[in-house]
């Protein structure tokens, strides 16, 4: 125990970097996620905007790239994330790779939380004369935020998780702290000092995307 | 001229797979609805009503033909460019397919936003459509806080936003219980009668079109297999899915297995008359018959009211001389159509 307290600062720098990738993750992933999402579901027959050549691109391009186990995908994605970056390490490399892998997660909860909106609401809004565009801005995706939320709540505990292979690569955060202060220094109570800020993390953050879906739905 | 023209209207769904036949939704479809009437269609699902309800307002593209709305053409039109067209059209669905992420004020906006029209013009127009509905006191609430029939109130206040002269209602009361159908269908005469908004009403329950329409075309397998007068259509249906249609609300002539019943109970010569305004009246044909000194029982049938007019359809069993009985119906006078069922 006495080996944690002189450790506390780095704990708290390790949050904060956690919070600061995991959440630009988001943000860009996010983003990301919603356009490849909403591609696939736009693009699917019988959609607004149906084209068989389109969805068949993305859907083959998510599909190869989910798959890749992170640690993986980190090193085989480094050029890339040097040429965009400007480096191939450290914690903006992370944020870029990891943003990258999480659109492709993404799209595949936005596609499915899409489709559970009755195709008939649609209809209706295509009925009084609605342009595309609209429809997915002011129908759409308002029918389907709150299942959206809870998707990206879990979006968000799986990019903590990813996170945590960041110290390969020379990036920082809790699963860092844990390996360098913890499991380098056989130091078990440094370890577990990390998980259980990780677990309150995750659970603060699940607590808030159960209460603004609730909000949402009404429920 | 007709509001609405359809004119050898066809629409062919390729086929599913290779191998699969293409099918023929809708055959050789013409069909004039003139302003201010009430235009239903009846068929059974799969009939082809539904696509042809959704060719008139473009949300279905139709194979050939022609399709003119208010003058305008729709056929062959890209979506982007119907825009002012839906504006002139509502429509009301069986699931209703309100926005359940809006209000019930929000749902009746929408078309107005889709429309541009300024937030006052906006408040203005809802809350109009919130009275003349009846749900100034749920406009606040969400569609799944409401009952089945208050969730078509206001699909029907959200069709009505824009101030279409057209209201297409796609089987608008199926879904709703007995009660709440003759509320919604109450709703749907004063749009036409208090707004003069011509409704053209899909639906597979005569009822509907008894109690509604002025006009009517019956669908069978992608065609129009009968159209004309509600009243002529009900009084004398000519084709077999017409008839049998009528006699889901009409007692006419009784089936088979109602003869037999009708007989074990009843002796006689059974008949089957068949009046219609304009046709002798009941009155003289029993009149005729107790002079001849005919016994004569009603034994099935009814008399019913559609678009004001009466016909109905009674079987006598009928008790005495064979020459007596039919001079007495002979005399009883023109129009009458006579059954006889042995």
């Amino acid at each position: 125990m006495e080996d944690l307290i002189p450790l506390t600062p780095q704990l708290w720098t390790a949050v904060g970097e956690t919070l600061w990738i995991v959440g630009l993750s988001l943000l860009f992933g996010g983003i990301g996620g919603l356009l490849i999402g909403l591609g696939l579901y736009t693009t699917r027959s019988g959609a607004l905007l149906a084209n068989r050549a389109v969805f068949g691109v993305l859907n083959v391009l998510v599909n190869i790239f989910r798959p890749i186990p992170f640690i993986i995908f980190l090193a085989a994605a480094q050029p890339l994330a040097r040429s965009v970056t400007g480096s191939g390490i450290g914690n903006n490399a992370i944020i870029f790779t990891l943003s990258l892998a999480a659109a492709f997660g993404i799209s595949r909860i936005v596609e499915q939380n899409l489709l559970t909106v009755q195709p008939g609401v649609i209809e209706a809004a295509r009925s009084v004369g609605a342009g595309r565009r609209r429809i997915i801005a002011t129908i759409l995706i308002p029918e389907a935020l709150g299942p959206l939320i809870l998707g990206y709540t879990y979006i968000f505990v799986a990019l903590v998780d990813m996170s945590a292979v960041a110290g390969y690569v020379g990036g920082g955060g809790l699963g860092n702290f844990a390996i360098q202060y913890g499991y380098r220094q056989f130091n078990p109570v440094v370890t577990w000092a990390a998980v259980a800020v990780i677990i309150v993390l995750v659970q603060l953050v699940q607590f808030l995307g159960n209460q603004t879906a609730r909000k949402v739905l009404r429920r | 001229m007709a509001l609405i023209t359809l004119r050898s209207v066809t629409k062919t769904y390729p086929a599913a797979r290779k191998g699969n036949l293409a099918v023929n939704a809708l055959e050789d479809i013409s069909l004039e609805i003139e302003p201010g009437e009430i235009f239903g269609i009846i068929g059974y699902s799969g009939a082809g009503k539904s696509t042809l309800v959704r060719l008139i307002n473009g949300l279905e593209t139709c194979t050939s033909g022609d399709i003119t709305v208010d003058g305008r053409s729709v056929s062959g039109v890209p979506e982007r460019k119907l825009k002012t067209l839906r504006q002139d059209i509502g429509m009301i669905f069986q699931q209703f397919n309100l926005f359940s992420s809006k209000t019930v004020r929000n749902n009746i906006a929408y078309p107005l936003r889709v429309a541009g029209r300024s937030r006052a013009q906006i408040a203005e127009r809802t809350n109009e459509l919130l009275e003349f509905t009846g749900l100034a006191d749920k406009a606040d609430s969400y569609p799944e806080q409401l009952s089945g029939g208050q969730k078509q109130r206001v699909g029907i206040a959200r069709a009505l936003a824009a101030s279409p002269k057209i209201l297409l209602a796609d089987e608008a009361t199926s879904a709703l219980d007995p009660e709440t159908t003759h509320e919604v269908l109450a709703l749907l005469r004063r749009v036409n009668q208090e707004l003069g908004i011509t409704i053209v009403v899909i639906t597979h329950e005569m009822e509907v079109i008894r109690d509604l329409a002025t006009r009517v075309a019956v669908m069978d397998r992608g065609r129009i297999v009968e159209q004309g007068e509600v009243f002529d259509v009900f009084s004398n249906p000519r084709q077999d899915s017409s008839r049998r249609f009528v006699s889901t609300v009409v007692r006419g002539v009784p089936s088979a297995a109602e003869l037999q019943a009708l007989r074990s109970r009843h002796e006689g010569r059974l008949v089957t008359l068949s009046f219609r305004d304009g046709s002798a009246s009941q009155a003289a044909v029993f009149l005729e018959l107790a002079a001849a000194g005919v016994d004569f029982e009603l034994v099935y049938g009814g008399i019913n009211d559609v678009a004001g007019r009466a016909f109905g359809h009674l079987t006598l069993a009928l008790k005495g001389g064979d020459s007596a009985i039919d001079t007495a119906l002979a005399a009883a006078g023109h129009g009458l159509k006579v059954t006889e069922l042995g």
